[in-house]
């Protein structure tokens, strides 16, 4: 008896080798966040620093449409309007969004409900493999290709907002697909066995039950695919023109606040306002991007309680 | 499972004689086949009209996949061979519109499964797919539909709440509902009292031996006692081969075949 009283007091071997897991762990959870407190802090402290080392109002570096900084503009203060950039980046978004949702739910459907084998086998592997494909790839596929067909089509240079739509377009169908194909499939089987014992067809079950019950999957999908288009860089940089204008029209070269960023970070100096002021676009790029991540917390969470009693 | 090739040979299965009993559905040498085994083997029974039949058996015997097989609901699941004749019609031909036919041949399952809709959107769903779209009709019918089924009082005044709020019976009487508002000839229950409490199964029973008035009625329960209060034919089921068909008076004091007998004695199963 004494033998298990002493063993029930001590620590085991395993018991300790538990503790130093969880202590393991916690320290790579803790780094990760550090990080992302760290870019946080980072970010918010250069970017802040344009309103108040350098004194520029909030609301004109906001709505202002020159973007020149270094050199002051027609009201006497520095030219960094960036209501171009911002412009910009949500036209993308949102066409690039429009144009794809529709393809992405037809892919979606035919994959999940249509033809799941071979959606399985081949279509699933074949829209995985894109979301794989380097973005400069896109770009430059955009570039040789893309443009040329919107400067024939559509006049213009061929560099513009409808270049960049047509790239993001296909940079964000793979994941918009692919998520909207996983919501589709999360929808419980007996709900299409319901519909279809009521003499419901095939196309009646898919589009009053399966579809209505993934819509806050297919909505969470489509804000994962606008996140995507809103932060990409390099290949909407390529195909849009980086002329820091309010565009005029959708063939007309504009900018985004990706492609500034990438364009000028390299050329200015640490501290002066030029610098400054890109971190503000880079701020208001996390901020945004901060958004998209609680649109999509916030439907995943509304669609669990209406899914769910 | 005991050896029992000695007693499969053993087999008594109801006939009717047309004359005195019409009947609703029927199927002639039915086989089904999941790729290449065979989950049926055997399976020629008649239901009559207005009458509660019950399938039993132990769990794999087939007895739900016959009953799914009969609105083919196994269309892409399974291969469903052999014939089911309902109003002289082979219905498990190529040429009949399955959609049209489950209108007729209505199916409730094991596990409640109400549309993540409001009550009222249950029962009207299927009813705007045919085309009743006038508020009054729908109205008219969601009413009726579920005073069928026993819960009109209960739920009258929530009609526009979640059925997903309701407890299990309820859910499992609003998908009674929600099938018989479409006014089929037949309803299927698969084991539709598995996963509820005694004293919703008990109001489930209740409520087909009230709809057994207007409906036919073909239910697989796992339950014998259910099947002996409720049914008024009683098909077992074993190894994908229905061994005995009688009236269920019959079927429970007085077994023909060993194997019932053993089975509903509780020796196995």
């Amino acid at each position: 008896m004494d033998k298990i009283r002493e063993s029930l007091l001590k620590k085991s071997i395993a018991s300790k080798i538990e503790r130093r897991g969880k202590i393991i762990s916690l320290i790579c959870l803790a780094l990760i966040v550090g990080v992302v407190f760290l870019i946080f802090y980072f970010v918010a402290s250069r970017g802040l620093a344009t309103f108040f080392q350098n004194h520029v109002n909030l609301w004109q570096f906001l709505s202002g449409t020159q973007w020149n900084p270094g050199t002051t503009g027609t009201n006497g203060q520095p030219a960094v309007g960036a209501l171009p950039m911002i412009v910009g980046s949500f036209l993308i978004t949102i066409l690039s969004a429009l144009i794809a949702t529709p393809f992405a739910i037809g892919t979606a459907v035919f994959m999940t409900e249509i033809s799941p084998r071979r959606g399985a086998k081949i279509l699933r592997p074949v829209t995985e493999l894109l979301v794989g494909i380097p973005s400069v790839v896109y770009g430059f596929i955009g570039l040789q290709v893309v443009v040329p067909f919107v400067r024939h089509t559509f006049g213009g240079s061929g560099y513009g907002i409808l270049s960049g739509t047509f790239v993001l377009f296909v940079m964000i169908l793979p994941t918009v697909t692919s998520m909207s194909a996983d919501a589709l499939n999360a929808v419980p089987r007996y709900y299409r066995e319901a519909s279809l014992a009521l003499g419901a067809t095939r196309w009646q079950t898919i589009y009053k039950v399966v579809l209505r019950a993934a819509i806050p999957g297919m909505l969470t999908a489509i804000v994962f695919g606008m996140a995507r288009a809103f932060g990409e860089a390099l290949a909407v940089q390529m195909v849009i023109g980086n002329a820091t204008l309010l565009p005029q029209n959708l063939v007309s070269p504009a900018s985004t606040l990706t492609s500034i960023l990438t364009m000028g970070i390299g050329n200015t100096v640490m501290g002066s306002l030029q610098n400054n002021a890109l971190w503000s676009l880079a701020m208001i790029l996390l901020l945004m991007s901060l958004v998209f991540n609680l649109a999509i917390r916030y439907i995943g969470r509304k669609g669990k309680l209406s899914n769910e009693r | 499972m005991a050896d029992n090739s000695m007693t499969t040979d053993q087999r008594n299965i109801l006939k009717f004689d047309p004359k005195d009993h019409e009947i609703a559905l029927s199927t002639e040498d039915l086989h089904v086949f999941y790729g290449k085994s065979e989950a049926i083997s055997e399976g020629d029974l008649q239901f009559e009209r207005y009458k509660i039949s019950a399938l039993i058996g132990p769990s794999g015997s087939g007895k739900s996949t016959y009953l799914r097989s009969l609105n083919r609901m196994n269309d892409r699941i399974a291969t469903v061979k052999g014939k089911i004749m309902y109003r002289g019609l082979d219905i498990n031909s190529n040429d009949i519109d399955v959609y049209e036919m489950r209108r007729h041949i209505g199916m409730v399952f094991q596990r409640p499964n109400p549309f993540a809709k409001s009550i009222y959107e249950n029962i009207a769903f299927a009813l705007r797919q045919r085309g009743v779209n006038k508020k009054q009709d729908l109205d008219e019918i969601v009413e009726r539909s579920l005073r069928q089924a026993a819960m009109w009082d209960q739920v009258k005044d929530d009609l526009n709440k979640s059925a997903l709020a309701l407890s299990g019976g309820q859910q499992q009487r609003l998908c009674i509902a929600r099938a018989i508002a479409i006014k089929p000839d037949i309803l299927l229950l698969d084991e539709p009292a598995s996963a509820l409490d005694p004293v919703s199964t008990s109001q489930i029973e209740d409520t087909l031996l009230e709809l057994k008035q207007n409906y036919t009625i073909i239910i697989v329960t796992h339950n014998m006692q259910q099947a002996s209060r409720i049914s008024d034919y009683t098909a077992f089921f074993n190894l994908g081969k229905v061994l005995e068909y009688a009236e269920t008076g019959d079927i429970f004091t007085n077994p023909q075949v060993d194997l019932t007998n053993d089975y509903i004695s509780g020796n196995f199963g």
